[in-house]
């Protein structure tokens, strides 16, 4: 269900998917000039994975790297791994311009699982959620009714979405209503 | 509903994704100029029926400020581009003429 790299539920809930909320995860912020080989040599070392293209995400054993604009990163590893891998980034990247922050604390992941998962977030976002628009592996930033969201699919029916933290209450509270049993139209569902 | 296309991250953003940021291609009047030329860069505003430049920023997505060409009346778009400029580029100037052809030009 989940990634390698993902640490386990803190609450979950069965509806018509299932909605998980997990414990914390490492998180980086990190930005720069996204075209050197400095980053990519960073990114490596720091997760074990190469650079994403645009809009993408690469996951891994280590951890992942998601596109977050054309001069930003998301990082994701093991949360006890995150202040020893911005000393790392800091290093690999130092005479750049760079920044490179821990936002694990700040973030809130969550995982949805069921066929369906498409529609729960087609409820409250303006993203395009077919197949065709976001495919496997696409990073769509966007929004959850008024809240700022990052979501992506590992496989067609396994949905990954990052939130800030002061959110994730009410992320969990708002995904449980809409993937409510029976409450999804069939329209996206694969 | 008006759906623009970020120049930085490829998405046709919807218009809920994006804040807006007024009209473009505003030069500053800085130290040395005058009252009136200071007055007009402060308050001054162009309020077109047609043809309008601005700027967005795609605040629930990939964050970055760009530009949008686009009609006031009918709501067409005729395109978006980078923030990195302090005009049109020469080929939006282009489709506005052939979707405008009495269109009077981009005055900075
Ligand atoms: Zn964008």
């Amino acid at each position: 269900m989940s990634e390698p790299w993902m640490p386990k539920p803190l609450q979950s809930f069965q509806g018509a998917v299932m909605v998980a909320r997990h414990a914390p995860v490492g998180m980086i912020t990190l930005r720069g000039d996204l075209d050197a080989a400095e980053m990519a040599a960073a990114v490596k070392g720091a997760v074990g994975l190469a650079m994403p293209a645009q809009r993408r995400i690469r996951s891994g054993k280590r951890g992942a790297v998601a596109w977050m604009s054309p001069d930003e990163l998301l990082l994701f590893m093991d949360h006890d791994r995150a202040p020893v891998a911005v000393d790392r980034l800091d290093k690999a990247l130092a005479g750049g311009h760079h920044l490179a922050v821990d936002v694990s604390d700040a973030r809130a992941l969550f995982t949805l699982a069921g066929h369906g998962v498409r529609e729960v977030i087609a409820k409250g976002s303006p993203a395009d959620m077919a197949p065709d628009a976001l495919p496997v592996g696409e990073f769509r930033r966007s929004r959850i009714g008024q809240v700022a969201a990052a979501w992506w699919l590992s496989d067609a029916q396994t949905l990954h979405l990052v939130c800030f933290r002061s959110v994730g209450d009410y992320m969990f509270d708002w995904l449980c209503v809409a993937a409510a049993r029976d409450g999804l139209p069939g329209f996206l569902a694969v | 509903m008006l759906i623009l296309h970020c120049p930085y991250c490829g998405i046709h953003a919807d218009e809920t994704e994006l804040a807006p940021g007024g009209e473009a291609h505003i030069r500053r009047a800085g130290p040395g100029s005058d009252d009136t030329e200071f007055e007009n860069y402060m308050f001054a505003r162009k309020n077109p029926k047609g043809v309008h430049f601005e700027r967005w920023r795609h605040v629930h997505g990939c964050g970055k400020w760009f530009h949008a060409a686009r009609a006031t009346d009918t709501l067409e778009v005729f395109g978006t581009y980078p923030a990195q400029t302090t005009e049109p580029p020469e080929e939006i100037l282009a489709h506005i003429r052939k979707r405008r052809p009495d269109w009077k030009g981009f005055q900075g």
